[in-house]
């Protein structure tokens, strides 16, 4: 038995969510390897060496790798997969992205979103906006999973796993080609691994009301900004702030929901976290159904209070 | 340029999702049904690259249920020209969705496909890359923008902290992110209209495709349940309580 993980990286560092793979990857009970495909990858490459219980780091380069683009991304993963078992892939924007197409190659269902490794033919993944827990088993030769990060412990470093240049596959057919890329710098935490995440919603009102609100609360705390589907909706907040079942699914030690109602999506994307606040006028909110504490209350009241309580 | 929109009939989304006491399955007796809220953006989507003239034909697809014939008059009432339904009562899995398309494209040669991200019954946000990868075709996953032109579609994503844009030589797969458009509501003279609109009927035999299931559902099981915490007076109370009784602060 061998499993391979696609680490998920932006080239110069190694994303959090890799950690987590790999300890899917160990309820396998087989040698994991870790693929680094990128361009200019060998800090992501490093990194992942030193994570624990890798047998070796294979690092592919080229510039369609660089961006991680599907098509390239998946015609390397496809030249490896004969020497593994399963192939794990972290639920990333990234992830998500190519694994389907690497499934679809090797002519294999992907089973999307893995929560829980019952056995290495036997998952447990959240279905209608985690309203239902889905326990399959996969009778394909290869497995092929994306695996929702928040649902495992990363492993701790302590490793030195050799690390392994492979040739990255010559482009099949067509391709994407990348043209660019804003990506908002911020020295906020990332919100899927952030320990805190104080998120607002509609009640919100407006773009500059949320920012007001908001963003100085989290940074009082350290934390991550979210929003629920509502606030992004109505333009408050950007896309990639989205907490819920078809945005980022999250499970921090702290989560804080402002003017948020709680409704299923977003309930979904942030009911694994460990304690939630919950700050609404209407007492009857089902967010107050999933939180460990409740004010109800004006939240232009509430959060000033609660900045000068924070000190 | 035509354009192929598949689209998929699932529990409405305002629904709240019942789990059998068998632990089979969901409920699904008497239970609204709706498009799949991301294939109305993707269909919403075709229909103005028709209205701006990009687009010349529409065509949606659907393999399910016969009932699924309604989430095709939906597409039709919105502005797609004809349907085609690939009648089945199995719940098939996404890669023979994807092979079934692929059979429909080789019949139909679209020169893009626009499909929803995911559906929101199954969550596998599988079916597009799946396709792209069976046609050898590039994909655009999770598009926000999309300016087609030139026999090239350029498409901003949304990723992980920002968005992304690629171009793609047509054909393509581009799927439909939430914050790509807002799909219309069909006037009542355009319901009217998609009844008269064409609906192809056909079967996964047709197409020499096996939608049996390689994956083999053991359960469905409900979450667990998280119960409702206490409500505290103030912003000082709550302090205390995440530093002394939560350890979290």
């Amino acid at each position: 038995m061998a499993v391979l993980v696609v680490a998920d990286h932006t080239n110069a560092a190694l994303g959090e969510a890799t950690a987590k793979t790999v300890a899917a990857a160990q309820k396998f009970g087989g040698d994991i390897d870790i693929l680094v495909a990128g361009q200019g990858a060998k800090p992501a490459a490093d990194a992942a060496a030193k994570l624990a219980g890798v047998r070796k780091v294979l690092l592919a380069e080229s510039d369609a790798l660089g961006h991680q683009l599907a098509e390239a991304v998946t015609d390397t993963v496809v030249s490896l997969a004969g020497g593994y078992d399963a192939i794990l892939i972290p639920a990333t924007s990234a992830g998500k992205n190519y694994a389907p197409r690497i499934a679809a190659k090797l002519d294999v269902n992907q089973i999307t979103d893995v929560i829980e490794v019952v056995s290495p033919d036997t998952f447990v993944r959240p279905i209608y906006a985690g309203n239902a827990l889905e326990t399959l088993q996969s009778s394909d030769a290869k497995k092929v999973l994306t695996v929702r990060p928040t649902a495992f412990k990363p492993v701790a470093d302590g490793g030195s796993a050799p690390v392994e240049t492979v040739a990255a596959a010559a482009p099949a057919g067509r391709e994407a080609s990348f043209v660019s890329e804003e990506v908002v710098k911020s020295n906020r935490p990332e919100l899927a691994g952030a320990k805190i995440v104080v998120s607002g919603g509609r009640a919100m009102g407006s773009a500059e009301e949320f920012h007001r609100v908001i963003e100085p609360l989290a940074d009082k705390l350290g934390a991550a900004v979210g929003a629920s589907r509502a606030a992004v909706d109505a333009g408050y907040a950007p896309n990639d702030y989205q907490v819920g079942q078809t945005g980022k699914v999250v499970a921090p030690d702290l989560y804080i929901a402002i003017g948020i109602s709680g409704a299923i999506q977003h309930l979904a994307g942030m009911k694994d976290s460990k304690v939630i606040v919950a700050i609404n006028k209407d007492a009857d909110a089902p967010i107050f159904q999933v939180a460990d504490y409740g004010i109800v209350g004006d939240y232009k009241v509430v959060v000033p209070e609660l900045m000068a309580a924070l000190g | 340029m035509k354009v192929l929109v598949p689209v998929k009939r699932v529990i409405d989304s305002n629904v709240k999702v019942r789990v059998k006491p068998d632990q089979t399955g969901v409920d699904l007796a008497n239970v609204k049904m709706s498009m799949n809220p991301f294939d109305e953006i993707a269909t919403e989507e075709a229909v103005r690259m028709k209205e701006k003239g990009v687009a010349t034909e529409v065509i949606a697809v659907s393999i399910g249920p016969v009932q699924a014939q309604e989430t095709i008059r939906t597409a039709l009432a919105m502005g797609a020209d004809r349907g085609i339904l690939i009648q089945t009562d199995v719940d098939v899995e996404p890669l023979a969705v994807a092979k079934l398309l692929k059979a429909v494209i080789a019949e139909e040669n679209p020169d893009l496909v626009v499909m929803g991200k995911q559906a929101i019954d199954g969550d596998n946000n599988a079916v597009g890359q799946m396709l792209a990868a069976l046609l050898d075709w590039p994909q655009a996953t999770f598009a926000s923008k999309i300016e087609v032109s030139g026999g090239k579609a350029s498409v901003t994503r949304e990723i992980d902290g920002g968005l992304q844009t690629l171009e793609v030589s047509l054909p393509a797969v581009i799927t439909a992110d939430l914050r790509l458009n807002e799909p219309r509501y069909a006037s009542l003279p355009n319901i009217m209209k998609a009844k008269k609109k064409e609906i192809a009927l056909k079967t996964p035999a047709d197409y020499g495709v096996d939608v049996a299931s390689r994956l083999k559902v053991l359960k469905i099981t409900e979450p667990p349940k998280r119960s409702a915490g206490v409500k505290v007076e103030n912003a000082a109370e709550l302090v205390a309580k995440l530093k002394n009784e939560a350890g979290v602060l």
